[in-house]
Protein backbone atom coordinates (compact mmCIF):
# COMPACT_ATOMS: atom_id res chain seq x y z
CA UNK A 1 0.00 0.00 0.00
CA UNK A 2 1.27 3.45 -0.85
CA UNK A 3 0.42 6.87 0.44
CA UNK A 4 -0.13 10.11 -1.44
CA UNK A 5 -0.64 13.36 0.41
CA UNK A 6 -2.66 16.26 -0.89
CA UNK A 7 -2.14 19.62 0.82
CA UNK A 8 -4.83 22.23 0.23
CA UNK A 9 -4.35 25.89 1.18
CA UNK A 10 -6.44 29.01 0.74
CA UNK A 11 -5.01 31.14 -2.08
CA UNK A 12 -2.79 33.95 -0.78
CA UNK A 13 -5.27 36.64 -1.80
CA UNK A 14 -8.20 34.90 -0.06
CA UNK A 15 -8.95 35.98 3.49
CA UNK A 16 -8.35 33.14 5.97
CA UNK A 17 -10.42 33.95 9.07
CA UNK A 18 -9.43 30.68 10.78
CA UNK A 19 -5.73 31.38 10.36
CA UNK A 20 -6.29 34.90 11.67
CA UNK A 21 -8.07 33.54 14.75
CA UNK A 22 -5.16 31.20 15.46
CA UNK A 23 -2.64 34.00 14.95
CA UNK A 24 -4.61 36.18 17.34
CA UNK A 25 -4.49 33.53 20.05
CA UNK A 26 -0.71 33.01 19.97
CA UNK A 27 0.48 36.19 21.74
CA UNK A 28 -1.97 35.55 24.54
CA UNK A 29 -0.20 32.23 25.07
CA UNK A 30 3.21 33.87 25.08
CA UNK A 31 4.22 32.74 21.57
CA UNK A 32 5.73 35.82 19.95
CA UNK A 33 7.74 34.48 17.01
CA UNK A 34 4.92 33.62 14.61
CA UNK A 35 4.01 36.51 12.35
CA UNK A 36 1.36 34.89 10.16
CA UNK A 37 -0.82 31.76 10.10
CA UNK A 38 -2.64 30.27 7.16
CA UNK A 39 -4.81 27.25 7.86
CA UNK A 40 -5.31 24.58 5.23
CA UNK A 41 -6.09 20.89 4.96
CA UNK A 42 -3.96 17.79 4.58
CA UNK A 43 -5.40 14.65 3.01
CA UNK A 44 -3.59 11.31 3.40
CA UNK A 45 -4.75 9.02 0.61
CA UNK A 46 -3.99 5.30 0.49
CA UNK A 47 -3.69 3.61 -2.87
CA UNK A 48 -3.16 -0.02 -3.79
CA UNK A 49 0.08 -1.04 -5.48
CA UNK A 50 2.86 1.13 -6.82
CA UNK A 51 2.61 4.84 -7.31
CA UNK A 52 2.79 5.29 -11.04
CA UNK A 53 2.34 8.36 -13.21
CA UNK A 54 -1.21 7.17 -13.89
CA UNK A 55 -1.94 7.00 -10.15
CA UNK A 56 -0.53 10.48 -9.61
CA UNK A 57 -2.52 11.82 -12.55
CA UNK A 58 -5.70 10.44 -11.01
CA UNK A 59 -4.84 11.90 -7.59
CA UNK A 60 -4.31 15.25 -9.32
CA UNK A 61 -7.84 14.99 -10.65
CA UNK A 62 -9.17 14.03 -7.20
CA UNK A 63 -7.39 17.05 -5.74
CA UNK A 64 -8.63 19.45 -8.39
CA UNK A 65 -12.18 18.09 -8.54
CA UNK A 66 -13.21 17.37 -4.98
CA UNK A 67 -10.49 18.06 -2.41
CA UNK A 68 -9.95 21.68 -3.42
CA UNK A 69 -12.01 24.46 -4.95
CA UNK A 70 -9.83 26.14 -7.58
CA UNK A 71 -11.62 29.44 -7.06
CA UNK A 72 -10.29 29.87 -3.54
CA UNK A 73 -7.67 27.18 -2.93
CA UNK A 74 -4.36 25.83 -4.23
CA UNK A 75 -3.28 22.23 -3.81
CA UNK A 76 -0.08 20.24 -3.91
CA UNK A 77 0.24 16.50 -4.41
CA UNK A 78 3.22 14.58 -3.09
CA UNK A 79 4.17 11.04 -2.22
CA UNK A 80 4.97 10.51 1.42
CA UNK A 81 5.98 7.32 3.13
CA UNK A 82 4.74 8.13 6.62
CA UNK A 83 1.46 9.47 7.88
CA UNK A 84 1.43 12.23 10.47
CA UNK A 85 0.25 9.65 13.00
CA UNK A 86 3.28 7.44 12.25
CA UNK A 87 5.69 10.36 12.52
CA UNK A 88 4.14 11.44 15.80
CA UNK A 89 4.40 7.91 17.14
CA UNK A 90 8.04 7.69 16.08
CA UNK A 91 8.77 10.94 17.88
CA UNK A 92 7.11 9.66 21.02
CA UNK A 93 4.28 12.17 20.87
CA UNK A 94 1.57 9.57 20.42
CA UNK B 1 -45.40 25.87 -12.36
CA UNK B 2 -44.00 22.81 -10.64
CA UNK B 3 -41.03 23.79 -8.51
CA UNK B 4 -38.77 21.06 -7.15
CA UNK B 5 -37.08 21.63 -3.80
CA UNK B 6 -34.11 19.35 -3.22
CA UNK B 7 -33.53 17.84 0.21
CA UNK B 8 -29.93 16.89 0.89
CA UNK B 9 -28.83 15.16 4.10
CA UNK B 10 -28.52 18.17 6.40
CA UNK B 11 -30.83 20.54 4.52
CA UNK B 12 -32.76 22.70 6.99
CA UNK B 13 -34.94 25.03 5.00
CA UNK B 14 -36.43 22.65 2.47
CA UNK B 15 -39.84 22.61 4.17
CA UNK B 16 -39.94 26.41 4.45
CA UNK B 17 -38.88 26.66 0.80
CA UNK B 18 -41.69 24.33 -0.30
CA UNK B 19 -44.16 26.38 1.73
CA UNK B 20 -42.87 29.60 0.16
CA UNK B 21 -43.23 28.03 -3.28
CA UNK B 22 -46.90 27.24 -2.53
CA UNK B 23 -47.59 30.69 -1.06
CA UNK B 24 -46.01 32.12 -4.21
CA UNK B 25 -48.65 30.38 -6.28
CA UNK B 26 -46.70 27.40 -7.54
CA UNK B 27 -46.78 23.67 -6.90
CA UNK B 28 -43.97 22.40 -4.67
CA UNK B 29 -42.39 19.03 -5.44
CA UNK B 30 -40.05 17.39 -2.94
CA UNK B 31 -36.90 16.11 -4.62
CA UNK B 32 -34.34 13.88 -2.92
CA UNK B 33 -30.57 14.24 -3.31
CA UNK B 34 -30.34 10.62 -4.47
CA UNK B 35 -32.89 11.09 -7.26
CA UNK B 36 -31.62 10.58 -10.79
CA UNK B 37 -34.31 12.77 -12.38
CA UNK B 38 -36.31 15.90 -11.62
CA UNK B 39 -39.86 14.47 -11.79
CA UNK B 40 -40.80 16.81 -14.60
CA UNK B 41 -40.49 20.03 -12.57
CA UNK B 42 -40.23 23.41 -14.30
CA UNK B 43 -37.81 24.97 -11.82
CA UNK B 44 -35.59 23.91 -8.89
CA UNK B 45 -34.77 25.43 -5.51
CA UNK B 46 -31.66 24.30 -3.63
CA UNK B 47 -32.50 25.24 -0.04
CA UNK B 48 -30.41 26.37 2.89
CA UNK B 49 -28.91 24.25 5.63
CA UNK B 50 -25.74 22.32 6.27
CA UNK B 51 -25.79 19.60 3.64
CA UNK B 52 -23.35 16.80 4.47
CA UNK B 53 -22.50 18.70 7.62
CA UNK B 54 -20.57 21.26 5.54
CA UNK B 55 -17.81 18.63 5.47
CA UNK B 56 -14.82 19.39 3.24
CA UNK B 57 -16.29 22.73 2.09
CA UNK B 58 -19.87 23.98 2.18
CA UNK B 59 -21.66 22.44 -0.78
CA UNK B 60 -18.62 20.50 -2.01
CA UNK B 61 -20.08 17.04 -1.49
CA UNK B 62 -23.69 17.94 -2.36
CA UNK B 63 -22.45 19.20 -5.69
CA UNK B 64 -21.78 15.57 -6.63
CA UNK B 65 -25.12 14.20 -5.34
CA UNK B 66 -26.93 12.19 -8.04
CA UNK B 67 -29.73 14.76 -8.42
CA UNK B 68 -27.21 17.50 -9.19
CA UNK B 69 -26.29 15.88 -12.51
CA UNK B 70 -29.87 16.48 -13.65
CA UNK B 71 -29.99 19.97 -12.09
CA UNK B 72 -26.78 21.04 -13.82
CA UNK B 73 -27.97 19.67 -17.16
CA UNK B 74 -31.38 21.37 -16.84
CA UNK B 75 -29.78 24.65 -15.74
CA UNK B 76 -27.65 24.55 -18.87
CA UNK B 77 -30.82 24.32 -20.94
CA UNK B 78 -32.34 27.35 -19.20
CA UNK B 79 -34.38 25.86 -16.34
CA UNK B 80 -34.76 28.37 -13.50
CA UNK B 81 -32.62 27.32 -10.51
CA UNK B 82 -32.48 29.26 -7.24
CA UNK B 83 -29.88 28.44 -4.61
CA UNK B 84 -30.45 29.93 -1.19
CA UNK B 85 -27.57 30.10 1.31
CA UNK B 86 -26.23 26.51 1.29
CA UNK B 87 -27.90 26.21 -2.11
CA UNK B 88 -25.87 29.23 -3.29
CA UNK B 89 -22.73 27.48 -2.03
CA UNK B 90 -23.70 24.34 -3.96
CA UNK B 91 -24.25 26.36 -7.16
CA UNK B 92 -20.79 27.93 -6.80
CA UNK B 93 -19.20 24.53 -6.14
CA UNK B 94 -21.02 23.23 -9.25
CA UNK B 95 -19.51 26.10 -11.25
CA UNK B 96 -23.02 27.10 -12.32
CA UNK B 97 -22.20 30.43 -10.69
CA UNK B 98 -18.80 32.13 -10.48
CA UNK B 99 -16.99 32.79 -7.21
CA UNK B 100 -17.14 31.06 -3.85
CA UNK B 101 -18.42 31.61 -0.33
CA UNK B 102 -15.98 31.61 2.55
CA UNK B 103 -16.22 32.00 6.32
CA UNK B 104 -17.58 35.36 7.49
CA UNK B 105 -14.71 37.82 7.91
CA UNK B 106 -15.69 38.47 11.55
CA UNK B 107 -15.78 34.66 12.16
CA UNK B 108 -19.17 34.69 13.88
CA UNK B 109 -22.44 33.23 12.72
CA UNK B 110 -24.79 36.05 11.84
CA UNK B 111 -28.57 35.90 12.09
CA UNK B 112 -30.57 39.05 11.49
CA UNK B 113 -33.05 40.92 9.34
CA UNK B 114 -30.99 42.28 6.47
CA UNK B 115 -31.72 45.15 4.12
CA UNK B 116 -30.95 44.42 0.48
CA UNK B 117 -31.25 46.11 -2.86
CA UNK B 118 -32.57 43.94 -5.70
CA UNK B 119 -30.48 44.96 -8.70
CA UNK B 120 -31.23 42.42 -11.42
CA UNK B 121 -34.94 41.99 -12.09
CA UNK B 122 -34.94 40.26 -15.48
CA UNK B 123 -34.49 36.80 -13.93
CA UNK B 124 -37.30 34.27 -13.42
CA UNK B 125 -36.74 34.66 -9.66
CA UNK B 126 -36.74 38.44 -9.36
CA UNK B 127 -39.08 39.73 -12.06
CA UNK B 128 -41.73 40.58 -9.43
CA UNK B 129 -39.44 43.27 -7.99
CA UNK B 130 -38.93 46.78 -9.27
CA UNK B 131 -35.32 47.48 -10.24
CA UNK B 132 -33.52 48.92 -7.24
CA UNK B 133 -36.21 47.74 -4.80
CA UNK B 134 -35.01 47.87 -1.19
CA UNK B 135 -36.23 44.91 0.83
CA UNK B 136 -35.65 43.34 4.23
CA UNK B 137 -35.28 39.59 4.49
CA UNK B 138 -33.67 37.18 6.92
CA UNK B 139 -29.96 36.48 6.75
CA UNK B 140 -28.32 33.62 8.66
CA UNK B 141 -24.94 32.23 7.79
CA UNK B 142 -21.49 31.36 9.03
CA UNK B 143 -19.85 31.08 5.63
CA UNK B 144 -21.49 33.76 3.55
CA UNK B 145 -18.54 35.84 2.43
CA UNK B 146 -18.79 36.07 -1.36
CA UNK B 147 -15.39 36.13 -3.05
CA UNK B 148 -14.16 36.07 -6.63
CA UNK B 149 -11.15 37.56 -8.37
CA UNK B 150 -11.26 41.18 -9.47
CA UNK B 151 -11.77 40.32 -13.14
CA UNK B 152 -14.78 38.15 -12.30
CA UNK B 153 -16.27 40.83 -10.04
CA UNK B 154 -15.80 43.44 -12.76
CA UNK B 155 -17.46 41.15 -15.28
CA UNK B 156 -20.41 40.48 -12.95
CA UNK B 157 -20.91 44.20 -12.40
CA UNK B 158 -20.41 45.04 -16.08
CA UNK B 159 -22.93 42.45 -17.22
CA UNK B 160 -25.46 43.43 -14.55
CA UNK B 161 -25.33 40.00 -12.93
CA UNK B 162 -25.30 41.18 -9.32
CA UNK B 163 -28.85 40.20 -8.31
CA UNK B 164 -28.85 41.61 -4.78
CA UNK B 165 -26.52 43.73 -2.70
CA UNK B 166 -26.31 44.28 1.06
CA UNK B 167 -27.42 47.69 2.27
CA UNK B 168 -26.36 49.49 5.47
CA UNK B 169 -23.92 46.99 6.91
CA UNK B 170 -22.03 44.26 5.09
CA UNK B 171 -22.84 41.23 7.28
CA UNK B 172 -20.12 38.79 6.25
CA UNK B 173 -17.29 40.46 4.35
CA UNK B 174 -18.75 39.75 0.89
CA UNK B 175 -16.73 41.57 -1.75
CA UNK B 176 -18.52 44.62 -3.17
CA UNK B 177 -21.42 43.92 -0.76
CA UNK B 178 -22.68 41.15 -3.06
CA UNK B 179 -25.58 39.15 -1.61
CA UNK B 180 -26.61 37.31 -4.76
CA UNK B 181 -25.46 36.71 -8.33
CA UNK B 182 -26.79 35.10 -11.47
CA UNK B 183 -25.36 33.25 -14.42
CA UNK B 184 -25.10 35.02 -17.75
CA UNK B 185 -28.53 33.93 -18.94
CA UNK B 186 -30.16 34.85 -15.63
CA UNK B 187 -31.94 31.53 -15.05
CA UNK B 188 -29.55 30.47 -12.28
CA UNK B 189 -29.58 32.71 -9.21
CA UNK B 190 -27.70 32.27 -5.94
CA UNK B 191 -28.62 34.28 -2.88
CA UNK B 192 -27.15 34.20 0.62
CA UNK B 193 -30.15 35.67 2.53
CA UNK B 194 -33.35 33.64 2.94
CA UNK B 195 -36.42 34.96 1.09
CA UNK B 196 -38.35 31.80 2.06
CA UNK B 197 -38.33 33.04 5.67
CA UNK B 198 -39.94 36.34 4.69
CA UNK B 199 -43.18 35.34 3.00
CA UNK B 200 -45.75 35.65 5.81
CA UNK B 201 -46.53 38.41 8.29
CA UNK B 202 -46.88 35.93 11.14
CA UNK B 203 -43.18 35.06 11.14
CA UNK B 204 -40.08 36.89 10.00
CA UNK B 205 -39.59 40.55 9.22
CA UNK B 206 -42.40 40.78 6.64
CA UNK B 207 -43.22 39.49 3.20
CA UNK B 208 -40.44 41.10 1.18
CA UNK B 209 -39.10 37.66 0.20
CA UNK B 210 -42.28 36.60 -1.51
CA UNK B 211 -41.24 38.12 -4.83
CA UNK B 212 -38.65 35.37 -5.32
CA UNK B 213 -41.50 32.86 -5.38
CA UNK B 214 -44.21 34.85 -7.19
CA UNK B 215 -41.87 35.85 -10.03
CA UNK B 216 -42.14 32.33 -11.45
CA UNK B 217 -45.93 32.44 -11.46
CA UNK B 218 -45.89 35.80 -13.22
CA UNK B 219 -43.60 34.31 -15.79
CA UNK B 220 -45.85 31.28 -16.25
CA UNK B 221 -48.98 33.36 -16.84
CA UNK B 222 -47.30 36.12 -18.85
Amino acid sequence: MARVVVDVMPKPEILDPQGKAVLGALPRLGFDLVTDVRQGKRFELQVDGEITDAVLAEIERVAGTLLSNPVIEDYEVHVEEHSVAEVAHEAGRA
Amino acid sequence: MKVGVVTFPGSLDDVDARRAVRIGGNEAVALWHGDEGLQGVDAVVLPGGFSYGDYLRCGAISRFAPVMTAVIEAAGKGMPVLGICNGFQILCESHLLPGALIRNDHRKFVCRDQRLRIERVDTPWTSAYAAGAEVTIVLKNGEGGYVADEATLDRLEGEGRVVARYLDDNPNGSLRDIAGVSNERGNVVGLMPHPEHAVEDLTGPGTDGLGFFTSLAEKAFA
